[in-house]
């Protein structure tokens, strides 16, 4: 059973909103019609995006870290939103464990919306649908498109690569093996929906420098086991 | 939660509706010589008029009104979807039940017992529709499908009371006690609710939210300057004084003032009572607190 996600960096992460902008011009220009945008150039701009990045600020000053967040759909295993949509418009595939809203069943009711404890499913003003991450269904398996580019359009564009793409049931996938090794974990646990997407933590960046490092203890010159004398001045290769 | 004007209608419009075939089938059923047919074809009317105005007000909450046909599919897990087919099947057996006594066609027990199965099964449905959301602590609680059934029988048997001091005034000393004594339970009940709701801890924190276990965490941003569907449909948006003031509302027209008046002024009494269940609707939204919201708590 194949179950793909997601997994966000948050130690990698810049907040630049690549992906915000990348997600909202691939799903503006697809198939299924234009996301609402109200006053996009106004004081008070307004409008539908299936991603979000959004910033906080832990500690407190002058020990603080500024942590950015982006929140998606997380294509929940056991997702509380799909059973309560009385049209059926909601729904999970089987083949690959997206969550998608048919657009051309859902009512608008608001109720799948409701029943997610993470608030990424929003419902467009204009299309008068609920609409959310599709985990760019209409991407990934476009053979169209050269096979590095069938992935979702904000892990394309996230600069620095904060954003893993694969299946989390293959253990030797790339999302599986971060999500490992790098202590990956899941949003609001307590409400056991299981999400896919993993959030992998801010981690201490630092490394050791050991003397023989700084001396070129593997220098040639020292490979004959003379005695490693501190008191010399450096050799030009030593400087070198 | 935002309160959903459409909803507060469609559930205390169906309520009242349900409460008065319940009552009206009691007095069938005890007291059949102070009935008389047209009485009961009357009350019917009253009950189509109230069910019928419910489920128009329902269609205001819907994206797509004319898709609607569309959520009785999914009956197997979704408790709207099975509201949705409880409704109609509730409105078409009291429009039977109406019409047999109406025309004397007979049967209007078993019609009536009918009527009474799909009653206590619409309400059922209509509660579940909340209390089957487990993220909203608030509503994922026994005491919803109390609440929604208790107050919704009142407000019927209030305006059963009103109705028979019109055309059956023998019944309408019974009616207007059984409403006083129902509106003293659903009191009692709707107490415990509110009681319960003001002492829930969230299941969910910032720090689960995010995942970052530092007791200190401000929100800088929320991604959006405007606002979004996040900001609107999940807070209320009002003050802490219009809420007080629509608790007031909610427990002098709900309860008191009915208390007061049912047994002499009964039509007055439902009137208020109807008005106060809009503020207790209203409030049974806006007291839920949306795990989600710990997502939008600031932006500087
Ligand atoms: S994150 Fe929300 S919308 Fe997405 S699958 Fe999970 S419950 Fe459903
Ligand atoms: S808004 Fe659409 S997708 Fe959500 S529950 Fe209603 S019909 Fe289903
Ligand atoms: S997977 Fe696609 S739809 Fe989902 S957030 Fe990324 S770009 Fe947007």
């Amino acid at each position: 059973m194949t179950q793909l996600a997601l997994v966000i960096d948050l130690n990698v992460c810049v907040g630049c909103h690549a992906c915000v902008t990348n997600c909202k011009q691939w799903n503006t220009s697809g198939a299924a019609g234009a996301l609402t945008d109200f006053n996009p150039y106004e004081a008070e701009p307004n409008g539908t995006f299936f991603n979000r990045v959004q910033t906080f600020e832990v500690g407190t000053f002058p020990n603080t870290e500024t942590v950015h967040f982006p929140k998606s759909c997380l294509h929940c295993e056991d997702p509380p939103c799909v059973p309560v949509c009385p049209t059926g418009a909601s729904y999970k595939r089987k083949s690959d464990g997206i969550v998608l809203v048919d657009y051309d069943k859902c009512i608008g009711c608001k109720y799948c919306s409701w029943a997610c404890p993470y608030g990424v499913r929003e419902f467009d003003e204009q299309r008068r649908v609920m609409t959310k991450c599709t985990l760019c269904v209409d991407r990934i398996y476009d053979e169209k498109l050269p096979e590095a580019e069938r992935k979702p359009s904000c892990v394309l564009a996230c600069p620095p690569g904060a954003r893993l793409f694969g299946d989390v049931h293959d253990p030797e996938s790339v999302v599986s093996i971060a999500i490992r090794e790098r202590a990956g974990y899941a949003l609001m646990p307590e409400h056991a929906t299981q999400p896919a997407n993993h959030y992998l933590p801010r981690r201490k960046t630092g490394f050791t420098i050991r003397d023989d490092e700084l001396y070129r203890a593997d220098n040639p010159h020292k490979i004959d086991g003379a005695p490693f004398d501190r008191d010399l001045p450096p050799t030009n290769e030593e400087l070198n | 939660m935002r309160p959903a004007f459409s909803v507060l209608f469609l559930t205390t419009l169906i309520g009242a509706g349900q409460g008065l075939f319940l009552a009206l089938f009691m007095c069938e059923l005890l007291a059949p010589a102070s009935v008389s047919s047209n009485f009961l074809a009357g009350g019917s009317a009253i009950i189509l008029v109230l069910c019928s105005l419910g489920l128009i007000a329902s269609f205001f909450h819907l994206g797509h009104p004319e898709r609607a046909w569309r959520s009785a599919m999914m009956w197997r897990t979704s408790w709207l979807s099975r509201e949705v087919i409880a409704l109609p099947a509730f409105i078409a057996v009291d429009f039977a039940y109406g019409l047999a006594h109406w025309t004397g066609f007979g049967h209007t027990l078993l019609i009536g017992t009918v009527g009474v199965v799909m009653a206590v099964v619409l309400f059922i449905c209509t509660a579940m529709i909340y209390a089957a959301i487990k993220v909203l602590k608030e509503w994922s609680h026994p005491l919803t499908l109390v609440n929604f059934t208790l107050l919704g029988i009142t407000s019927g048997m209030t305006l059963a009371a009103a109705y028979a001091g019109f055309f059956a005034p023998d019944l309408t000393v019974p009616l207007s006690q059984a409403a006083f004594v129902l509106t003293v339970l659903a009191l009692l009940m709707r107490g415990a609710s509110l009681w319960r709701n003001a002492r829930l801890t969230p299941a969910s924190t910032l720090q689960s939210a995010i995942g970052i276990r530092h007791p200190r965490i401000v929100q800088k941003a929320q991604g959006a300057m405007g606002g979004s569907y996040n900001t609107r449909e999940y807070f209320h948006g009002k003050s802490i004084k219009f809420v007080r003031g629509v608790i007031v509302v909610m427990i002098l027209g709900v309860f008191v003032l009915p208390l007061v008046l049912v047994l002499t002024l009964p039509l007055l009494a439902f009137v208020l009572q109807y008005i106060g269940l809009l503020a207790e609707r209203w409030y049974f939204f806006a007291e839920a607190k949306h795990p989600q919201n710990l997502y939008y708590q600031g932006n500087s």
